[in-house]
């Protein structure tokens, strides 16, 4: 099953370079002049979400580097304790929502010192495998078309977090707990 | 909400780091975060410029109406206000499929060209986002993967037994994130409703 999936991916990007010029071809469009007409507002497109991506990178950053995460994950520790999530995993759950870099860099560190196949290892790589950045992907999102009046989404976006966290504890402890 | 969170994060951070006597750590963790942003958005300048050009083959081709048109009872429980022939449909499919897959990058860009197409039926606030929106981003923050490639490839480099075992808990963990995403979404958007939004 993986090894078909796997599979699947790496042939999904080619074959749709193959399949959609040549389908276009045969329908009549001229290929290469349809190609540029729909590149041409790339670039815009990328350049209007900086000062977006700016605004939430800078406070998510001074957030990390001060020591203001740390004060916040003492705050709740004792609630998550009761729920069976070991105190070391803290920093990634609350880093996942924010920073998918530094994110990626505390499960590194986790799989690193506990070691991969540990029942920690485990939930740690489960939980970067199943929830994405929340905020970056909102303020990229939104940024590109302008729109900063989220409504709702960003609720939606964190009751999924805590859903899959929750989630993740359950599994990983019911086949792997210790 | 946003705004609370953003400013938050900055006064929160600032008097943490006050308290911690590590003042001078703010100057530069807020210049370090604009430089990572702009990387961001110019790294993206290429992937989007191309996608956006497959994009613009497959809808004149009509691929991008019949893959709509195959999905469309599930894409019209989740949109009800997009219409089915809409680019806007073709897109979210294309993204959520790259999403499915884990190809991070031709999923992001698929996801901008679909909320460009969202906003062209955005008839309120061009600042606000609309119903289809939320929906989507939902989607998308608790996106559906079958394959957590990166992490898999930092298991393999520390020598696990089983590098890919966490494949099962993923998909399970997975599943019941997006079936909350959607649920909650939807019970926001009663709670939320404004007339004449799309």
């Amino acid at each position: 099953m993986y090894a078909l999936i796997a599979e699947i991916s790496r042939w999904a990007i080619p074959v749709i370079l193959l399949l959609v010029p040549l389908a276009a071809m045969i329908r009549g469009v001229k290929v290469f002049e349809a190609f540029v007409r729909g590149a041409e507002t790339g670039f815009s497109t990328a350049i209007k979400t900086i000062p977006y991506l700016v605004a939430m990178m800078v406070s998510i950053n001074i957030f990390r580097a001060s020591g203001a995460m740390e004060v916040l994950v003492k705050l709740i520790s004792p609630l998550l304790n009761t729920i069976g999530f070991p105190a070391e995993l803290l920093p990634h759950a609350v880093m996942r929502p924010l920073s998918g870099g530094a994110a990626l860099g505390i499960a590194t560190d986790i799989i690193a010192a506990h070691g991969p196949d540990s029942f920690l290892g485990r939930l740690v790589s489960t939980m970067q495998g199943t929830s994405d950045t929340t905020f970056y992907v909102l303020t990229l999102y939104f940024g590109s078309v302008g729109i900063y009046r989220y409504r709702y989404a960003i609720y939606s976006g964190l009751a999924a977090d805590i859903t899959t966290l929750l989630a993740s504890v359950y599994i990983v402890n019911a086949l792997y707990g210790k | 909400m946003v705004n609370l969170i953003w400013l938050g994060m900055i006064v929160f951070g600032i008097l943490a780091a006050a308290a911690n006597g590590n003042i001078e750590a703010v100057t530069t963790a807020a210049l370090e975060g604009a430089g990572n942003a702009v990387k961001t958005s110019l790294a993206l300048i290429a992937v989007i410029t191309f996608w956006l050009g497959i994009m613009k083959l497959a809808e004149e081709a009509g691929i991008i109406t019949l893959l709509a048109r195959l999905i469309a009872p599930a894409m019209r429980f989740l949109f009800p206000s997009v219409p089915g022939n809409h680019p806007a449909m073709g897109a979210i499919i294309m993204n959520v499929s790259a999403n499915i897959l884990g190809l991070g990058n031709a999923a992001t860009p698929m996801g901008l060209i679909a909320m460009q197409e969202m906003q062209k039926l955005n008839r309120g606030d061009p600042r606000a986002a609309t119903d289809a929106m939320c929906t989507f981003l939902a989607l998308n923050t608790s996106c559906i993967t079958i394959i957590p490639s990166t992490i898999i490839g930092i298991r393999v480099m520390h020598g696990s037994a089983a590098p890919t075992e966490v494949v099962g808990t993923t998909i399970f963990a997975t599943a019941c994130g997006m079936t909350v995403a959607i649920v909650a979404d939807r019970l926001f958007r009663i709670i939320f409703s404004r007339p004449g939004r799309n």
